[in-house]
């Protein structure tokens, strides 16, 4: 399986993703996961900007990931495959079906109000908390970790 | 009746962690202009509260959004919040010596500015013979 990492991080493409994350698994493509920026050309050559030459960018909605997730686990390029809300990876896991994602990294969901702290990047509500949970009852694995060089926290540490 | 005077340009240092404090800091020091420069940094916000604290920071002014990478979520909220907006400019790869010139030369529209301020900072970038 190529996908090497499903995160989820309220920035999409950033620094740690980019150079933390892209450089040590040698990445060679970015899925991101928003059906606001899959309709908006301006926003893709935003994220775009951030992203070296040498590593494809696809932006995608939720539906197509039930259609592709096959062929970019099929790609021999380390892939690294984005959400930016737990609502959006909720359904992405499920447009994915039994065993398509087995294992999501929380990197980073920042404050707001509304949001308390379970780690210094994971800001939950507690209704997100509980789908967060819900994910980990249903056999996905679920961990904390912002950059690779860090411990991964699993999810009955944080919630 | 005069025209009220437009106020000068203001330029918002938007960084990881505290880069951007401390850049403002610098130009403080070496120029002993204290106020044409605010700080933001995006630790610990989401891109709502980061979008929240640009305004802030940028008030009712004109504004250069001086941004610390090409790419990323402080670039991404500087462009959302200047997009349309001829009274924002946005310019990324913040150096020191760009910020500098910036202070003594905000009279100008913010494109103007911006230009500037780029041409100010990519002649500071060199490799002098060691």
């Amino acid at each position: 399986m190529s996908l090497s990492l499903v995160r989820l991080d309220d920035r999409l493409i950033h620094g740690q993703v980019v150079i933390g994350w892209g450089q040590p698994l040698h990445v060679g493509f970015i899925v991101l996961v928003d059906d606001e920026v899959k309709n908006s050309a301006w926003e893709q050559d935003l994220y775009r900007m951030g992203v070296p030459p040498g590593i494809d960018v696809l932006f995608v909605s939720v539906a197509d990931v039930a259609r592709h997730l096959a062929e970019w686990t099929a790609d021999p390029r380390p892939g690294i495959l984005l959400v930016g809300d737990i609502d959006t990876l909720a359904n992405l896991i499920a447009a994915a079906g039994a065993g398509g994602i087995a294992r999501i990294n929380v990197g980073g969901v920042h404050h707001r109000p509304g949001r308390t702290e379970r780690l210094r990047y994971v800001y939950l509500t507690d209704e997100e908390a509980a789908k967060l949970k819900q994910l980990a009852t249903n056999g996905v694995e679920v961990s904390a970790q912002d950059v690779p060089t860090a411990r991964a926290v699993p999810i009955g540490e944080f919630l | 009746m005069s025209e009220p005077t437009p106020s000068p340009t203001v330029g918002v240092i938007i960084s990881h962690a505290e880069v951007a404090a401390a850049l403002v800091g610098a130009v403080r020091t070496i120029s002993g202009v204290s106020d044409a420069l605010q700080a933001v940094s995006n630790e610990g916000c989401d891109p709502k509260a980061l979008a929240q604290r640009i305004e802030e920071a940028i008030g009712e002014r004109p504004a250069v959004l001086f941004v610390d990478l090409p790419g990323g979520s402080c670039l991404s909220s500087a462009v959302r919040l200047s997009r349309g907006r001829g009274e924002r400019a946005v310019v990324t790869g913040v150096n020191l010596a760009m910020l500098l010139d910036f202070v003594f030369h905000r009279d100008v529209p913010p494109a103007e500015a911006a230009k500037r301020a780029v041409e100010a900072g990519s002649r500071a970038i060199r490799t002098p013979a060691a």
